[in-house]
């Protein structure tokens, strides 16, 4: 491999972040927002809570499209330009796994690292939950445990390595997972719960937001994990394709 | 559970199939292009919520529902 790899390789998980990024956009748009305006109306209705006196500088409909879009599209860029970093490091140091197999394996652990752990401890909230006043406890919390479960999963990943010789891979693997549920267990019981719901918020609308959000993230790291594993695989293995990959072998995306 | 795993026989991690990519050759882009995207999540997730680099509201209110469906505490 090349230095030629990494940039080829970044570029293409920053465009397959582009294109996951659109399909989470397309969930949010049509699944999720529903949710924030009704949250937005129970805010309206119940506690008048002013974004800082007067009119709003960006007004709802632009909220709810282009700014969503910048929002979503920009997470995916930046999200699958890092992804892609963390598979050059992965490809053939995690076991006996292709491309395709590694992306989709760094896809799984980014969304479980970066989205899942986090959100079990932190879940996404809709409008009107959340305190304003607590918002630096609660963002420096919530940036915490993010960190704290992306550590935590690349130590699992060197401890199942260091495992496996005498263990088996399987075996390694099963230890490595168990001491990363153990060291997320922990880290749960230690830090702050945050519980700020207004009482009278209906219990349905925020299951359902925060099903929504998942259902965003999973589309994202799916669709993360698909198209840049077949970019990294024609990139890195262009003869071992199936036969009906041959048809172009350049610039598989514009 | 956690010792350090002596030099053991590579028996069960076999031979890589792929060529492990060098991180002398990572490094560089993981640290400018790395810091350059978690720049780009800050803007997304937090800017104009807890800290603010640019003065106003103008981008928190932006990407108020992208940062809210994207689970990034909003107000």
């Amino acid at each position: 491999m090349n230095s030629i790899s990494v940039r080829a390789l970044l570029v293409r998980g920053m465009l397959a972040g582009l294109a996951a990024g659109v399909l989470a956009l397309v969930v949010a748009y049509l699944l999720g927002e529903p949710h924030v305006d009704s949250a937005i109306a129970f805010e309206e209705a119940h506690s008048p809570h002013d974004h800082g006196g007067g009119e709003d500088p960006v007004s709802r409909t632009m909220q709810s499209t282009a700014g969503l879009a910048t929002g979503i599209l920009v997470y995916g860029v930046a999200l699958g330009g890092i992804a892609s970093l963390v598979f050059c490091v992965a490809l053939g140091r995690i076991g006996r796994f292709g491309p395709r197999a590694t992306a989709a394996l760094v896809s799984l652990g980014a969304l479980v690292a970066v989205y899942l752990v986090p959100f079990l401890k932190y879940p996404a909230n809709p409008p009107s939950v959340g305190d304003p006043d607590t918002i630096g406890k609660r963002t420096a919390l919530y940036f915490l445990m993010i960190a704290l479960s992306v550590l935590l999963a690349v130590a699992a990943v060197i401890l199942g390595k260091r495992l496996a010789p005498r263990l088996g891979n399987w075996n390694a693997t099963v230890a490595a997972g168990a001491a990363f549920v153990v060291a997320v267990g922990l880290a749960y019981a230690f830090l702050p719960s945050v519980n700020e719901l207004p009482d009278d918020f209906p219990a349905g609308l925020l299951w359902k937001f925060r099903l929504s959000a998942l259902a965003m993230q999973l589309l994202l790291w799916t669709g993360f994990g698909l198209v840049f594993g077949h970019f990294a695989e024609r990139l890195l293995a262009p003869r071992a394709g199936a036969p009906g990959e041959k048809a172009r072998t350049a610039a598989p995306a514009s | 559970m956690a010792q350090s795993a002596a030099p053991a026989p590579a028996a069960s991690t076999a031979i890589p199939a792929v060529a492990p990519i060098s991180l002398k050759e990572i490094a560089p882009w993981a640290l400018f292009v790395g810091i350059l995207m978690l720049v780009l999540l800050y803007f997304v997730g937090a800017e104009q919520g807890a800290t603010s680099v640019i003065s106003g509201e103008n981008v928190h209110e932006w990407v108020h529902d992208g940062r809210h469906l994207l689970g990034f505490p909003c107000h």
